[in-house]
């Protein structure tokens, strides 16, 4: 069962999709009432309009403060997973990307690279758990999420998913999103930070198109950098872009194929699992 | 984009305050929403009526305020405000701007009964 939400099951492989609902049951009947009393002849009245006076048994209008975000269940669902990450001292990435970036691909040569390293794959995909399959046939452990139509992976499936994942003390947790550079931007998993992949045959000014997905992610692997001599590509211009849109960011050229560029990647990886640990452990 | 799952989670906003303020309807909901947070105004008021349906906010008016995207400026350090993510800083003209503000989705309050 699921200690945020209470809820059983899930969207995740295998299962059917997991509606959860927490819409409450809407009465039958509505409260109709008038915004004034009419008091006949006699002229007494208690105030007139909607926010006249408070008279018993009568509900008026009113303005009721929220100032809550809109994604606030998402978020707490995602507190609790980074909770349950920190306890752990798992380092969790959030790969976001478009389709067809070699997010899998990168996946599965990291997870060659790190040989016996403790790690976990959430895979999150429309449909289909191919990609999965693809990871567990290198030996890690992971889940699919499907999402059905939905074009995001948000907190409350990662939780699911989360708890069928045996996660070990110092693990990575990879975090596939469904290939979309719009929407997984806007949704806190519980993540450490987000990697963007961006593949050299997706032009340069990706980037300056999609600048959501790439502000809001620490770094950015241009993969693929093999290819570049057979395209006209300008990888300079690439991280131009990526640079101008957030300047903070760092950036790897990465090919999963040839292997170039991913020590650096991998050394970021470990990198940031140890200064966490150090984090973790000061607090 | 993702204005299906925007309405979702303000429908169950509204429904948590139906039950803990003891309303039955709503007649309006303010929304907050930053220059950056690539909402579109259209889909999100597409969404709002479906979403609504059937809840304590079927029918209610959405009213949608703009607030403004910033950005700390890396090369003059001022903080400044830009219509569009990838417009050069308004006051030096530098083109290395990290945005601070404008990727708000809240809602402010509304009006029930």
């Amino acid at each position: 069962m699921c200690t945020v939400c209470g809820c059983d099951g899930a969207s995740i492989e295998g299962d059917k999709h997991h509606h959860h609902s927490h819409h409450p049951h809407r009465h039958g009947h509505t409260h109709e009432h008038g915004d004034h009393h009419h008091h006949g002849s006699t002229d007494l009245h208690f105030g007139m309009g909607a926010a006249g006076v408070e008279v018993a048994g009568m509900s008026q209008e009113r303005l009721i403060e929220i100032e809550t975000d809109i994604l606030a269940k998402n978020d707490h669902y995602a507190d609790a997973n980074r909770k349950a990450l920190d306890a752990l001292g798992v380092f969790a990435i959030n790969m976001v990307s478009s389709p067809g970036s070699g997010k899998t691909s990168l996946l599965c040569k990291t997870i060659e690279m790190l040989g016996d390293w403790p790690l976990a794959v959430i895979e999150g995909d429309q449909q289909t758990a191919n990609d999965a399959e693809r990871i567990r046939a290198t030996g890690a452990s992971a889940i699919q999420v499907n999402t059905g139509k939905g074009c995001h992976l948000d907190g409350h499936m990662v939780g699911h998913a989360m708890e069928r994942l045996d996660l070990q003390s110092g693990a990575f947790l990879f975090i596939e999103n469904v290939g979309n550079l719009v929407c997984p931007a806007s949704f806190d998993l519980g993540e450490d930070c987000k990697v963007a992949i961006l593949s050299i045959t997706e032009g340069e000014d990706k980037p300056l198109k999609y600048p959501d997905m790439f502000t809001v992610s620490r770094i950015a692997l241009l993969n693929k950098v093999d290819l570049a001599p057979h395209c006209d590509v300008d990888l300079d211009l690439y991280e131009a872009n990526l640079r101008r849109v957030n300047p903070g960011i760092e950036i790897i050229r990465v090919s999963a194929r040839t292997g170039e560029g991913m020590d650096d990647w991998l050394n970021w990886l470990k990198n940031s699992l140890d200064r966490k640990t150090r984090q973790v452990a000061a607090e | 984009m993702h204005e299906m799952s925007l309405c979702e989670g303000i429908r169950e906003i509204i429904d948590d305050h139906a039950r803990s303020n003891g309303f039955n309807a709503v007649k309006m909901v303010r929304v907050e929403i930053g220059r950056f947070a690539s909402v579109e105004k259209p889909a999100l008021q597409f969404a709002f009526d479906v979403v609504m349906r059937g809840g304590v906010a079927e029918g209610a008016r959405l009213e949608m305020v703009d607030l403004p995207g910033k950005a700390m400026c890396f090369d003059c350090s001022k903080e400044v405000e830009i219509d569009d993510r990838l417009a050069p800083c308004p006051s030096c003209g530098g083109g290395r701007l990290m945005p601070t503000a404008g990727d708000e989705m809240r809602i402010k309050d509304m009006e029930v009964l």
